[in-house]
């Protein structure tokens, strides 16, 4: 079984975000860079199907050369060989995107039998790059997945709705996009760390396209800060709390 | 023109689709709805009073659930026959997903989530980015603008139309378009008890808790005061809770009378999901946290005391 996940580096913004001068990125001098948790259960969810059923785990990334970081972490943890097509930093739009993986895709001697990937990305959140990659592939495409079985030459899915599971089957090849929640991504152990240094991660070039989908400006969005009522500290501020609740009737 | 994509489950539709009619309505009071596989006469009604005039159902013996690349087939059948200005749907996953396959048909630009369009060439959008916490102004180069709605960016208004009249159409399917179907459905993994998605109370814990033991005070306050227990992605990365109970951008998105955090920093993508609750408690060593700049009331301490305080006071006040 040759599995491939594709991932995007992005910054690791938990608090408030500041934006570049030219307010078309976020400033991330003072940020790590990570990939989504939908990134981190794909590559974990490659890594156990290659454990059960042999084969291989390629990962891929476009993105600027740094993003060998994010590949280099990911190897750790059981992948087998990485591809980073470079980019000179600037965010590539989906369409850009998608025809960019799809030649690296085309461009491997591996046939993959499933391609894994985050439900979305953590930064720009298009929803597209993996349905555009299946038209162009001619692949079949189960998107928001979060529990799967691969058996049979199929892959067997399930997605979580508002009011229950609902399943879906593909044949293989396919591509499969995940959820977090799809299991728990392993931290990498310290041989795992020591092999990924060793591990091949092919570096490549893209043509730049001309996006389609052109982003102008970030701008924050307006929060409503609401700033706490401070009722006290410790257990001391419980009876504070207790009248609050009482107000609010949420006591009955 | 404009053309709506409605979705619905089974026959029932999606509310978030009601807001996309009514965005449609702000850029071409000329409305025209579309529902894939769906029955028309039902949903004529409730289109034609949120403002479409026509609602096109797309029909074919393939299509008998939701089958998303059939969808994507049968709007880009129905945007060669309309030539819209554009195609709007919810921005929900299904909306979304539809959409995107549309798009890569046509090999042309999508944007999702979006709070507001102008169109023009190109098209400007306002679209919704990191959970909702950046915009980002883009400009769409495509003749069709093809995008979707940020939910809650815009309410749904009633037009008091009348009835849409209702045209039938069978899309051209390749036999690709229907390979990916739902088989079935169940009930998923709820735990009997409240949902996190219909709890009034949801008490919620994060690394702050200590490990799966500290969850037992958490659920005894949740229980008393008829609520559910929710947490944060560390909690249940580490596997102290499932994950049918993480609360923001990757979990649930909750919005509960009251939400009581405990031992939860508040990273944007925790606040993503519990916002919109109406009453929001924080419990945290921690006078510094960021969840204060979106709380109601705090207390700065350790939940491992405050939290079973709290249970036994609301005990004694209860009576
Ligand atoms: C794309 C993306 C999506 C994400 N999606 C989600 C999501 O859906 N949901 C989510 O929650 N996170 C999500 N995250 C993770 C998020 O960025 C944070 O890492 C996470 O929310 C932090 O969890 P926490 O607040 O429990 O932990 P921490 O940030 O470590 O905070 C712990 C808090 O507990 C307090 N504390 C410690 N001990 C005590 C005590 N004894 N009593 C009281 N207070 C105490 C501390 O002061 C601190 O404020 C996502 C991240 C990314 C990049
Ligand atoms: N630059 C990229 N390189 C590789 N994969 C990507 C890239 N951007 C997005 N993806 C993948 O496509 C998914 C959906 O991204 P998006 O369409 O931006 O929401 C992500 O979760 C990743 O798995």
């Amino acid at each position: 079984m040759d599995v491939l996940v594709c991932l995007k580096r992005v910054p690791l913004a938990g608090g408030t975000l500041i934006l570049t001068p030219d307010a078309r990125d976020i400033e991330t001098k003072h940020l790590g860079f990570g990939i989504s948790p939908h990134e981190e259960n794909a590559v974990e969810a490659g890594v156990q199907l290659v454990e059960q059923m042999g084969g291989t785990l390629t990962l891929l990334t476009l993105g600027p050369s740094e993003a060998e970081e994010q590949l280099r972490s990911q190897l750790a943890i059981g992948a087998t060989r990485a591809v980073l097509i470079e980019t000179d930093g600037q965010e590539w739009d989906p369409q850009g995107t998608a025809a960019a993986l799809v030649d690296a895709i085309k461009a491997e001697e591996t046939k993959f039998d499933l391609i894994i990937f985050g439900a979305e990305s953590a930064d720009s959140a298009g929803y597209q790059i993996h349905i555009r990659m299946a038209h162009a592939l001619a692949l079949p495409i189960v998107t928001n997945v979060k529990s799967m079985k691969v058996e049979n030459g199929r892959v067997t899915c399930d997605r979580v709705v508002a009011n229950g599971r609902e399943r879906y089957q593909a044949p293989l090849p396919a591509i499969v996009t995940v959820r977090d929640g799809l299991n728990i991504p392993r931290y990498p152990s310290v041989p795992g760390r020591m092999q990924a240094r060793k591990k091949i991660v092919d570096m490549k070039k893209a043509e730049v396209r001309v996006p389609k989908l052109e982003k102008v400006t970030l701008a924050l969005a307006p929060s409503k800060d609401k700033s706490a009522q401070i009722l006290g500290k410790g257990a001391d501020a419980v009876p504070a709390l207790v009248d609050v609740l009482r107000q609010i009737g949420a006591l009955r | 023109m404009i053309l709506v994509l409605i979705d619905h489950d089974r026959g029932e539709i999606d509310p978030l689709s009601l807001r996309a009619l009514t965005a449609a309505q702000k850029l071409d009071q000329d409305v025209q709805a579309v529902v894939i596989g769906g029955d028309g006469a039902i949903l004529a009604g409730i289109a034609g009073e949120y403002g479409a005039k026509v609602l096109h159902v797309a029909s074919h013996s393939e299509i008998g659930d939701y089958t998303p690349m059939a969808s994507g087939r049968a709007l880009k059948d129905l945007v060669a026959k309309l030539n819209p200005a554009a195609v709007l749907a919810a921005g929900s996953p299904r909306g979304n997903e539809q959409l995107a396959h549309l798009a890569a048909f046509l090999d042309i630009p999508m944007a999702a989530e979006c709070s507001e369009i102008t169109l023009g060439r190109p098209h400007n959008v306002l679209r919704a980015r990191w959970a909702g916490n950046l915009i980002e102004s883009a400009l769409v180069h495509s003749q069709l603008l093809v995008a979707t709605i940020l939910s809650f960016s815009t309410e749904p208004q009633s037009l008091g139309g009348p009835v849409a009249s209702v045209v039938q159409f069978e899309p051209a399917l390749e036999p690709a378009d229907s390979v990916v179907k739902i088989l079935s459905r169940d009930a998923g993994e709820s735990k009997g008890g409240v949902s996190l998605n219909d709890a009034k109370v949801i008490v919620s814990g994060g690394r702050g808790v200590g490990g799966p033991d500290g969850f037992g005070n958490l659920e005894e306050l949740a229980t008393l005061l008829g609520g559910t227990v929710g947490c944060s992605r560390v909690v249940t990365s580490s596997g102290w809770r499932p994950h049918a109970e993480q609360v923001g951008q990757t979990g649930t998105k909750v919005a509960p009378d009251l939400y009581i955090a405990a031992g939860i920093s508040g990273a944007m993508q925790h606040i993503a999901g519990m916002k919109n609750s109406k009453t929001i408690v924080v419990i945290n060593t921690d006078p510094e946290a960021p969840i204060l700049r979106y709380a109601d009331y705090a207390i700065i301490g350790d939940l491992h005391q405050v939290i079973p305080a709290l249970t036994s006071a609301i005990r004694v006040a209860k009576g």
